[in-house]
């Protein structure tokens, strides 16, 4: 079954003109750039991440300017501002795909269940989720991550418990909308009619037409999570500064050097976090342009009349 | 109800009633009304036979046979399959029976799950079931595709692969997998091409004699249904106004609905039908959240009479043999003592005088 999904998913965007597909190839480039840093950081990076010292013991410069041996510079930590950055990828992408499958672990099931069942259960969940979602994002990943500190500490886990708490109700909600739309089907109604049991209707039935949606709201919300992530950090609410480097984290170190002239420190963080957060939103619009047939375009081709035989005589044919 | 001398029902429908209710509010639904869908229903369906449901659209007639599945649930009455008693059954209890009933649904483009191969598809049945083994399935499934008329490789093929007939032809199959006795046939036809409708009555026919089963065809083209009904019922706005074998309704019919129902049938002879009395309607269906008192036909009727149609609810009497019919004036209008109103009498004369006094009931 790997090879037809794969071809699905690419073929699309293969076929895909125009804009949609320089969104989604743009999207996929910077996007796989991260994930390699994230990836092979220790490799790449020229130190690590808390590293304030060459293996000789001489310390690195504090605030150091960009150089050959510090490309982004130093910060005030002394710590190497490249290798920071390149850290922070993996940290960003760790927690963000924790998050998202946390949030489509819970989220979705929910979904599921609330739409096909309906009734009490839906209306309750529905409340539940509608005041999550009503409530700011932002103080309630504060909230659940100061909550679940005592427990598990300050590290990629909580980060990533208390993002995806604040992103169930978006994937419940849409989830939950389609399974009600795709509930009415006529194919639905033969499946129980037929005899199959709630189990076999949701996950054959309902599932596969509904998760056609999920790539795309997990792209956007990875891109969003990234932000919610650095927030935490800038906030001081985010990953123990000596578990991981985090981009949050780092800018808001930087704020002091900022009056200084000393640009580099927040400007590297800051442009990792931008252009990371531009890539998976390019890929979900792109995904969404390419994958959803309505808004699909495709450019239509002059149309070329064979010369048309008049068959008039010359004299009447301008009467 | 009827008689066909054909032993005991296989499905009774007894004063079935189906209501919808109207809901609103935004916070704390209040119950405003009901749509009456189906209202007081009654009819058999005997061992082996046909029976025709037919109507306009809005009447009701899919949502009985949607009820008579449980996949809508009756709000009263009584069903009725094979001696056991189906109106209170839960879904766990229901899913065994479900092996006997089957439904072919009207429109084959929603009804096949576009992303399900064929194969599956009409395997679904046995493996919602746990009736078969892999090997056996993917025969099962072929002898299925034979059975329909399909070729052996449409198995490992999708829906949107195939045209409107061979998709039906598909439901067919799915429907047959598990040796049904009983199939609803939600207008099977009428999503169709009229060559491929013949076609496709012609293989239920074929069916109903080799596989031994009983049919419950919805439909409103009334030609499609005289072909392969033993027993016609006639809806209107949820209720059931003639019940008849098939051929004694379009030669005789009692009710008036069905007599303006059969004169719109176009025949396919100029000279005739330019010579012949068509009935049209007047009006529009009356809403079933809030339908007309007593004869539920009455502000539509071309017979209207002055007394009792506006006042009492007409119940549904035997004529002649296997001929029930619900109108107060059915044998007058049988004798010929009645006229429909000419269109043109309307303006002037709004209720048509009585030929003759009522007959003692």
């Amino acid at each position: 079954m790997a090879r037809p999904s794969l071809t699905r998913l690419f073929g699309p965007i293969r076929e895909a003109r125009g804009v949609p597909k320089w969104v989604v190839i743009a999207g996929i480039a910077i996007t796989i750039a991260f994930v390699v840093f994230a990836l092979f950081a220790p490799w790449i990076a020229p130190y690590d991440f808390d590293t304030y010292r060459t293996a000789d013991g001489v310390r690195f410069p504090k605030q150091g300017h960009p150089s050959g041996d510090h490309l982004f510079g130093t910060n005030v930590q002394s710590t190497d501002v490249l290798s920071r950055v390149i850290y922070g990828a993996r940290t960003a992408l760790e927690v963000v795909i924790l998050a998202v499958i946390f949030s489509l672990a819970v989220g979705l099931p929910l979904g599921l269940i609330s739409g096909y069942f309906g009734g009490k259960l839906d209306r309750v969940l529905l409340l539940v989720m509608d005041s999550l979602f009503a409530f700011p994002y932002l103080l309630l990943a504060i909230v659940v991550a100061f909550l679940l500190s005592d427990r598990l500490g300050r590290g990629v886990m909580t980060a990533a418990v208390s993002i995806s708490v604040v992103y169930v109700p978006q994937y419940y909600r849409v989830v939950r909308n389609h399974v009600i739309s795709v509930r009415e089907e006529t194919y639905v109604e033969a499946a129980r009619a037929l005899g199959a049991k709630p189990r076999t209707v949701i996950s054959r039935y309902i599932l596969q037409n509904v998760i056609q949606n999920v790539p795309v709201i997990a792209t956007l919300n990875a891109a969003d999570a990234i932000l919610t992530l650095a927030a935490l950090g800038f906030l001081g609410y985010g990953i123990q500064p000596t578990d991981a480097a985090e981009w949050g984290y780092d800018l808001q170190r930087a704020i002091s050097d900022a009056g200084a002239g000393i640009w580099w420190t927040g400007l590297f963080p800051g442009f990792a976090i931008v252009t990371l957060v531009t890539g998976l939103t390019l890929l979900g619009e792109g995904l969404n342009d390419v994958l959803n047939p309505v808004l699909r375009r495709r450019p239509i081709q002059a149309v070329i009349l064979p010369e048309r035989q008049s068959r008039l005589p010359a004299g009447e044919a301008g009467v | 109800m009827s008689t066909n001398g054909a032993g005991a029902p296989l499905v009774s429908v007894e004063h079935l009633k189906v209501y919808f209710p109207i809901r609103s509010g935004i916070v704390l639904d209040r119950h405003v009304g009901d749509i009456k869908a189906v209202d007081n229903v009654s009819f058999d369906v005997y061992r082996g036979e046909t029976l025709g449901l037919v109507g306009e659209s809005g009447c009701g007639k899919s949502t009985v046979g949607r009820a008579i599945l449980r996949l809508y649930d009756p709000t009263e009455g009584r069903i009725v399959f094979d001696g056991q008693d189906i109106t209170e059954l839960k879904e766990s209890q229901m899913r065994p029976l479900r092996r006997r009933m089957q439904m072919i649904f009207q429109d084959p483009f929603a009804s096949l799950n576009p992303r399900h191969s064929v194969g599956r598809i009409i395997g679904d049945p046995l493996r919602a079931h746990g009736l078969a083994k892999r090997g056996d399935l993917s025969k099962r499934v072929r002898e299925l595709l034979q059975v329909v008329g399909l070729p052996p490789d449409a198995g490992s093929r999708f829906p949107h692969e195939f045209s409107g007939g061979q998709r039906q032809r598909i439901g067919l199959a799915r429907s047959l997998a598990l040796n049904p006795d009983f199939i609803v046939a939600d207008e099977p036809v009428s999503a169709l091409d009229v060559s491929i409708q013949a076609q496709i009555i012609n293989l239920l026919e074929r069916l109903q004699g080799e596989f031994d089963l009983t049919y419950l065809f919805i439909a409103h083209d009334l030609a499609v249904v005289r072909h392969i009904s033993d027993r016609i019922a006639v809806m209107y706005l949820g209720s059931i106004v003639e019940i008849s074998p098939a051929e004694e309704l379009y030669e005789n019919p009692l009710h008036p609905y069905t007599i303006a129902l059969l004169s719109a049938v176009p025949i396919p002879d100029p000279e005739v039908e330019a010579k012949r009395e068509t009935i049209l309607l007047a009006g529009d269906l009356p809403s079933p959240a809030n339908p007309p008192h007593a004869c539920r036909f009455h502000t539509r009727c071309p017979y209207i009479q002055p007394t009792r149609c506006t006042t009492e609810v007409p119940a549904l009497r035997k004529l002649s043999d296997g001929h029930v019919v619900a109108c107060h004036w059915a044998e007058e209008i049988k004798a010929g003592r009645l006229r429909p109103k000419e269109r043109e009498a309307v303006a002037e004369q709004p209720l048509l005088q009585p030929a003759e006094e009522p007959p003692p009931v």
